[in-house]
């Protein structure tokens, strides 16, 4: 959906689904997915139907993500960091116990 | 007594910070971002750094922007980025940092949280590929990102402008710019022309305007309605305009029909708020100096009202006066001295807001959806069909609209639906949406863990007769 | 003279239950209730059909408890045939799960006793001790020494209840009116009454069931009753979705049918305050950290506040005003369960002339009742 205008200045290594993706430092979670292809960015918690973030500064709750294992965060709201592990959600999460 | 928090680190949250801190204040600024400059100023320090030829795309509002982040900086201010302030209370303020949830003590609160665009729920604004202007403008301004494909612009208001043609300068296809402000509208904005004939504000507007027509996009006006559609994603854009349909592929459509104040936090701490016909929204009821109806919390900046950067700068400076007299550290003579020059700063940037206002005032036909099936509630997925079911059953206000049927019980409470039910109650009952009110609004605002908010067990617990049991049902 | 058969003054839980329940019999009702910010218990409770702990020392309210639960499936299958709307009700059977021994030997202990009091009327229970527990529950926490169970107690979605209730009322030909605060409730002469608001409305009606809640005191004293509620506050805390986990509803977690969790309960005598106290919310999110570990990680969307309709023995008051004939109050904390029994037999009592004696013991006399001894 989106490209970048210009190299980034200083990227470091994530993980998309499982898959490898260098991001840029500054980048929020949310930007990465926007990247990341043509999967949709989530499938919403009460219809399963494809969604993706809209405000991009935490008012609207699409850009749902999990995070280091952690479900429902905000992605617009977190910048990326070193080793971080980003899945995206499909419908409610699962409980971790 | 001198503690102060600031929520919010834009120019109303800076200018306070900096004026609390010359009067011997000890301001805390709390910021969700992780830099200072809030939203219009967002990672202008970043910018300025890595791409300062992208400061002159950003605009010459944002690179003024920097001026005041240095300052800030320089001043040394207690600065606490990344943290997320869930509720305001007299007294103390509910802030999560770190995985960290406490209630921090200050003696005073100002609430400088600025404004949120308001929601345009048109048909197919859910899909993925549908985003605010102002997302493309975040996008833009904090990660140098812009969209691929054929992009369509549509709404009314002054972002338009710019964002266009930010947009077009750096090569994104703009498919088209379609604007919604009615052209009555027009007319009527004509009788505020006068009083803003010399305003910088709007002769930058038409500056935008024209270079937009050279760089080739096509600016289409009166356009009466607008609809998103695609199959799990965006791919056309369809409008009405002048009585005929049209239809134009595109892979991102940004809306806009305006900002307001984002009022989540002044709600929930339980401050009176009044509804402005004039720019279609609610805001705090509050004096000159931005002091609420609840002892030590007060509102600056856009959350306030929409005013702009520059007014939500005076705007600060004001309400960190008005705290320095209330915790007795000037006198009120002496607030209102230095105050004089903030305040005549604020006239003139308010002055062109009449104008803008009935301008770009929204079309009801792009806040209140006309189709049944498009959705009002994005969260809790409710239509416009379900809202107009529960207000036939004659609720009496948009909180037992939300009992009935969960719009408004997601998590973004309310922020994206809350002023159209209101508005879609109002007109189906026949009452002033400033009657129908609102959805009360309640902390946390922002989210937190069940285990973060066990953390606060400990705090002091009000009342003496409080205790936690199982209730027997 | 009269614009309707029965007026109710209220449109929470139990006045819509009555207003339904009379409109069902074909009587004209009309349902009366306050603006929108109200304080509306019906929006801010736990939404349990609950029996186990209920009626320790008033037996009859014990059964008319146990009974509500026996015909909410009644009530639920009604609703959805005549509005198309699904209560969420569901009667899997409930556990109050104890954090320590003695803690289950006091609820042990009270239910033994409810039993007791019982006679001759069934009322089932098992204590469960772990293990047994955890076939029942998953996630529960170190902690948790075991439980009570009653196969009688369930939930329903109660906001849908609610909801159901308006609309069947008015399938059934009710009025709905709002913003109608009462103001005066004159006495007719031939019984009912004539009810002025202050929107400067009136209406009149031979039978009129005052079921406002916490306004029920003053109601009650304009029509010569008096109602001895007072506010109780509980702070509840709402968590997001998640896919489903719990198939039963424990005394202070129960996971609705939409995916959130709640987590009660508080109790306070603040008055008629509706604010949350972020210490109180701590205290109710590290208490059932300890029955639900894994609640932990789940994020806060939704606190609120509501405020219980409190008796000074906790029991409803259902009572007919001797001065003014044909005005009845009905009144409890615990709406939620006794809608069924509400809907189907006290609004089936007032219809057909007055509530009978068996009910005497949760009429307003218990509060004169003269000292033993």
């Amino acid at each position: 959906m989106l490209r970048r205008r210009a190299e980034p200045k200083a990227t470091v290594a994530v993980s998309l689904d499982g898959a490898p993706v260098r991001a840029a430092v500054g980048d929020s979670v949310a930007a990465v997915l926007l990247l990341g292809g043509d999967a949709p960015y989530r499938l919403s918690a009460v219809g399963g139907v494809p969604r993706a973030p809209f405000c991009m500064i935490g008012n609207c709750f699409d850009c749902l993500v999990e995070i280091d294992g952690v479900p429902n965060r905000q992605g617009c709201l977190v910048p990326v960091a070193a080793g971080m592990s980003i899945r995206r959600q499909r419908g409610k999460p699962e409980i971790a116990r | 007594m001198s503690r102060i928090a600031i929520v919010g680190a834009g120019p109303a949250g800076l200018a306070a910070a900096l004026t609390a801190a010359e009067l011997g204040l000890e301001p805390i600024v709390l910021d969700e971002q992780p830099a200072p400059g809030g939203q219009i100023y967002r990672s202008v320090e970043a910018v300025a750094g890595e791409r300062p030829e992208d400061l002159d795309l950003l605009g010459a509002d944002y690179a003024a922007g920097l001026g005041l982040v240095r300052d800030f900086r320089a001043a040394a201010v207690d600065y606490r980025p990344l943290s997320s302030v869930f509720e305001v209370r007299p007294g103390a303020v509910g802030v999560l940092r770190d995985g960290r949830a406490e209630m921090l003590a200050v003696d005073e609160t100002l609430i400088a949280c600025g404004a949120m665009e308001r929601p345009v729920p048109v048909p197919g604004w859910t899909l993925p590929g549908v985003m605010s202007a102002g997302a493309a403008q975040t996008l833009l301004k904090a990660s140098n990102l812009v969209p691929e494909g054929p992009t369509a612009i549509a709404g009314s208001g002054p972002l338009i402008f710019l964002i266009a043609w930010q947009l077009a300068r750096a090569g994104v296809p703009l498919v088209a710019v379609l604007r919604t402000t009615p052209k009555s509208q027009y007319r009527k904005a004509l009788a505020h022309l006068p009083a803003v004939a010399f305003d910088r504000e709007l002769w930058k507007g038409l500056g935008w305007m024209r270079q937009l027509k050279r760089l080739g996009v096509a600016l289409l006006d009166g356009v009466e309605a607008v609809a998103a559609e695609g199959e799990g994603r965006l791919r056309r854009v369809t409008y009405r305009r002048r009585g005929e349909t049209a239809s134009i592929a595109a892979d991102c459509l940004l809306l806009h029909e305006g900002v307001v104040p984002n009022l989540q936090l002044s709600r929930a701490a339980g401050c009176a708020h009044r509804w402005d016909e004039a720019q279609r929204c609610w805001r705090p009821v509050t004096d000159d100096y931005g002091a609420t109806d609840v002892e030590g919390v007060r509102v600056a900046g856009d959350c306030a009202g929409i005013g702009g950067a520059k007014a939500a700068r005076c705007a600060g400076m004001l309400a960190a006066l008005g705290a320095a007299e209330r915790l007795g550290w000037i006198d009120a003579g002496g607030r209102d001295r230095r105050a004089v020059l903030a305040r005549d700063a604020l006239a003139r940037h308010l002055g062109i807001r009449p104008f803008l206002d009935t301008l770009f005032r929204p079309a009801d036909a792009m806040l209140l959806p006309a189709d049944e099936a498009t959705l009002v509630c994005r969260c809790e997925e409710v239509t416009a069909g379900e809202i107009a079911r529960v207000a036939a059953l004659g609720v009496p206000g948009p909180n037992q609209a939300k009992a009935f049927c969960r719009a408004g019980m997601g998590p973004c409470q309310g922020r994206m639906c809350g002023s159209t039910v209101a508005e879609l109650l109002a007109r189906a009952q026949g009452r002033p949406v400033a009657e129908v009110g609102h959805y009360r609004i309640r902390p946390p605002v922002k989210p937190i863990t069940v285990a973060e908010l066990a953390g606060l067990a400990d705090e002091t617990v009000r009342g003496e007769s409080e205790r936690v049991a199982p209730a027997d049902g | 003279m009269a614009d309707s058969d029965c007026i109710v003054i209220g449109g929470g839980i139990v006045g819509a239950a009555m207003a339904y329940g009379l409109a069902r019999r074909g009587r004209a009702v009309t349902m009366l209730d306050q603006d929108d910010e109200a304080f509306r218990a019906s929006r801010a409770n736990f939404a349990l059909v609950w029996v186990q702990s209920k009626g320790l020392g008033r037996p009859e309210y014990a059964a008319w408890s146990r009974r509500s639960a026996m015909l909410w499936p009644e009530l639920a299958a009604e609703l959805k045939q005549v509005t198309g709307i699904d209560t969420g009700h569901r009667r899997p059977g409930g556990v109050a799960p104890a954090l320590s021994e003695d803690e289950l030997a006091g609820k042990v202990a009270a239910l033994r006793q409810i039993k007791r009091e019982a006679g001759n009327q069934p009322f089932e229970f098992e204590v469960l001790e772990r293990p047994a527990l955890d076939r029942l529950l998953p996630g529960l926490g170190p902690k948790v020494v075991g439980g009570t169970y009653c196969p009688l107690d369930g939930d329903t979605n109660s906001l849908r209840s609610l909801r159901a209730l308006h609309v069947g009322v008015a399938k059934h030909g009710g009025r709905y009116r709002t913003g109608q605060t009462v103001t005066a409730i004159r006495g007719l002469a031939g019984g009912g009454a004539r009810v002025e608001t202050a929107a400067g409305e009136t209406f009149a009606a031979p039978k009129v069931v005052i079921a406002a809640g916490l306004g029920n005191k003053v109601l009650g004293a304009m029509a010569g009753l008096e109602v001895p509620v007072r506010p109780v506050q509980g702070q509840v805390i709402v968590t997001e979705k998640a896919a489903p986990l719990l198939d039963l509803p424990t005394i202070n977690v129960r996971q609705t049918d939409e995916g959130g969790f709640m987590l009660g309960a508080s109790e306070a005598e603040v008055g008629f305050d509706t604010g949350t106290d972020p210490a109180v919310l701590g205290l109710i999110a590290r208490r059932n950290l300890d029955t639900f570990p894994f609640l932990g990680g789940l994020k806060v969307v939704r606190t609120w506040a509501g405020l219980r309709v409190m008796t000074p023995d906790g029991f409803p008051i259902y009572d007919q005003s001797k001065s003014h004939p044909g005005v009845f109050v009905v009144t409890g904390h615990s709406g939620v369960t006794t809608a069924a029994a509400h809907a189907f037999d006290l609004a089936g009592w007032i219809d057909e002339g007055g509530i009978p004696a068996q009910m005497k013991a949760l009429s307003t006399e218990r509060f004169h009742a003269a000292p033993a001894g």
